[in-house]
């Protein structure tokens, strides 16, 4: 059977979605060749251009778009943001990031659950940036959320899974895709995400800023592919904690 | 330090004018309180003002060795002491390190992209005489201000070239360029950009907020120098030369709604590494009260202006240009960095590469004259410059040249909501 997951009644093979921010415009459609990619992320800011330099040009027909909300500050600006990117014809799949910080961009929990309720209400399939908070991922789920995207470090940062412990929890309590988005540097980070349980992993600077673009994006799906093929295999007895004892503990026991 | 030569008296000056000139640039005691608000000014409580002079007037930055340098750029996160020691003489030997470190930082935040905006002055008059300035009140230039078929002809001009953002500029003149007029502006430049700045005198917030509503969303004002005493001798009259109503223009912009604010020193007025720590730091204080806000600086250095052609920038050398630039980057990595056509093509060329965001293109520090400049038509009437550029590249030719050297140029990146 063919491994895939499901978000908004969509079906996707690749477990690898890609930001389309800080590159080069004419290799993008390198990085999604080789990553594979069936997502693609862009802000809608980005969008908001004449013919010259539109970054959707750049963008393979094949792949489904996923448009952010970034530079939103409170639901309401995310809400009109996404409204926006429905009349430009970027279609139903909205990714929210509501961000009031401009030096980390942390995402707003709490603004995040307001616009997830009002999009999803609208017909939108909104699939929300946050901060790795099981209260808030059950919020999210209820008010009627697509997957979620919580975050591994800060943006940019390229530090890998500093929220580890927080995101597993989120895996374990919800039914909902969740797709580990923000600060994945590193192939073997993803890889990491994957084996934990993830759906999928959002990756954009450490593929924009790689020396070379289109390999960078090539090893991201490798990793990807192997984190995901692992999870599924099980992780082995070794890893896991503590020994077997040679004379079992309930050896005792009679009947 | 030497000093420029700042005062050119203009034939074409009254009798009286010309001794009201010289008894301003003479006796000190003839000109206005320069800590002191003037009527209609604004005052907000804010501490931000407290907190960047003090630090700046305790920094003595040749304690710096360049052991502290070398454990600046060691250091994950760049707090104030190490940005003081980024800063000092200490660190000159040590530019390339920064620059490399500084090029990490930028291409973290905004991966390979250079945003591209124009400048476009819409009057010159001005009620200030600012000694270092073209448009100060006593040079002899030709004055002009557009009216709103005309604005509208530069904004087609410019936006039929390809550029989608706009910073609109006036001299600092209420009675030529009400707030009422330049709001007009912004509505007429919504219609043809995408994205809509200020730099214009400063207002009070409710004056910022009804720009905003017009359409403009990011305001930049030049403090030009954060030595108030030397900020005294450099700004003899008019309301430019109120220093803390000045200083306060961010905060009250953030106050009327903008999504984001501008800063710099004018660099070769005062004690340039003084006044760069205090760019900064105005920026680090207002970023941890207002958090949400987006934050830029420039980096201007002295230029020639019409009627004195040896105005200079000192000792701020392109060394220690990029020096500045460098340790702006490193201590706030997030912040937006504008490298005007005050600079030339092969420093604004490397400085993308390392520091720079944002750059201007196709640009005219005069009044009405973007036909004449973008297609070849002679204009007659035009108001003339602010300062003379140095680096005349068109739109076309700045957009090729970013892309040459494997960067992207970006026209917007905003949405007005």
């Amino acid at each position: 059977m063919k491994d895939t997951f499901k978000i908004g009644g969509k079906e996707f093979t690749s477990r690898f979605i890609l930001g389309s921010g800080k590159y080069s415009l004419d290799l993008i459609k390198a990085a999604v060749n080789n990553a594979g990619a069936e997502i693609i992320t862009l802000a809608v800011r980005r969008t908001n251009t004449k013919e010259r330099e539109n970054i959707l040009d750049y963008i393979p027909d094949n792949v489904t778009l996923l448009p952010n909300t970034s530079g939103a500050r409170d639901a309401k600006e995310a809400v009109r943001i996404a409204r926006m990117s429905r009349e430009l014809g970027c279609g139903d799949f909205v990714k929210i990031e509501i961000m009031k910080d401009s030096k980390y961009l942390l995402p707003d929990n709490a603004e995040t659950v307001k616009a997830t309720e009002i999009l999803a209400n609208e017909g939108f399939i909104v699939m929300p940036y946050m901060y790795p908070d099981l209260y808030t991922a059950r919020d999210l789920a209820n008010a009627g959320a697509a997957s979620i995207m919580p975050l591994a470090s800060p943006i940019g940062s390229n530090k890998g899974l500093a929220t580890k412990e927080f995101i597993q929890i989120i895996i374990d309590e919800t039914d909902l895709p969740v797709i580990v988005d923000a600060g994945i540097g590193r192939p073997s980070q993803a890889c990491e995400a994957m084996e934990m349980g993830a759906a999928a992993i959002m990756a954009n600077t450490a593929i924009a800023t790689a020396r070379d673009i289109p390999e960078m994006a090539a090893a991201f799906k490798s990793a990807i592919e192997a984190g995901r093929k692992a999870y599924l295999a099980g992780i082995g007895r070794v890893l896991e904690r503590g020994a077997e004892a040679s004379d079992p503990l309930t050896g005792f026991l009679r009947d | 330090m030497s000093e420029n030569q700042f005062f050119v008296d203009s034939d074409k000056l009254g009798e009286k004018a010309l001794e009201k000139k010289h008894r301003l640039e003479r006796e000190p005691s003839c000109r206005a309180n320069h800590m002191e608000y003037m009527e209609g000014m604004e005052q907000i409580s804010s501490d931000i003002m407290d907190k960047v002079i003090s630090e700046m007037k305790s920094y003595d930055y040749n304690k710096y060795s360049e052991d502290d340098v070398r454990r600046a750029l060691n250091k994950e996160t760049c707090g104030i002491e190490e940005f003081k020691a980024l800063l000092s003489p200490a660190a000159m030997p040590y530019l390339e390190k920064m620059a490399q470190r500084a090029k990490i930082e930028t291409s973290r935040h905004f991966g390979n992209t250079v945003y591209i905006f124009t400048p476009l002055y819409i009057a010159n008059y001005c009620e200030n005489y600012c000694v270092y300035c073209g448009f100060n009140c006593y040079n002899n230039i030709n004055r002009k201000r557009l009216n709103s078929e005309e604005i509208e002809k530069e904004m087609r001009v410019i936006a039929d070239s390809g550029i989608e953002e706009i910073l609109i500029l006036t001299g600092e003149s209420r009675g030529m360029s009400d707030v009422k007029y330049i709001g007009e502006a912004c509505r007429l430049a919504s219609k043809y950009f995408r994205n809509v700045g200020l730099e214009i005198y400063p207002v009070n917030s409710d004056e910022y907020r009804y720009l905003h509503e017009c359409g403009a969303d990011y305001v930049t004002v030049f403090q030009e120098t954060y030595d108030s005493d030397k900020y005294e001798t450099l700004h003899l009259l008019g309301h430019k030369r109120v220093f803390p109503y000045r200083f306060e223009a961010q905060e009250r912009a953030i106050m009327g709604g903008m999504r984001g604010v501008g800063f710099s020193a004018l660099l070769g007025l005062a004690d340039f590494r003084k006044d760069a720590l205090a760019s900064a730091l105005h920026v680090y204080y207002l970023q941890r009260k207002y958090p949400h806000v987006e934050y830029s600086l420039s980096c201007p250095r002295l230029r020639p202006i019409i009627n004195n052609d040896k105005i200079n920038p000192l000792d701020v050398g392109e060394r220690q240009l990029c020096q500045v630039l460098c340790a702006y980057r490193i201590f706030m990595p997030f912040v937006g960095i504008t490298v005007s056509s005050r600079e030339q093509k092969h420093f604004r060329d490397g400085i993308v590469k390392i520091a720079a965001t944002k750059v201007s293109a196709g640009v005219s520090t005069g009044i009405g004259d973007h036909e004449s400049k973008y297609e070849g038509k002679d204009i007659k009437e035009a108001g003339d410059e602010q300062f003379e550029i140095s680096d005349g590249r068109s739109f076309d030719e700045m957009y090729k040249d970013i892309s040459e050297e494997g960067l992207q140029p970006v026209l917007n990146d905003y949405v007005y909501v």
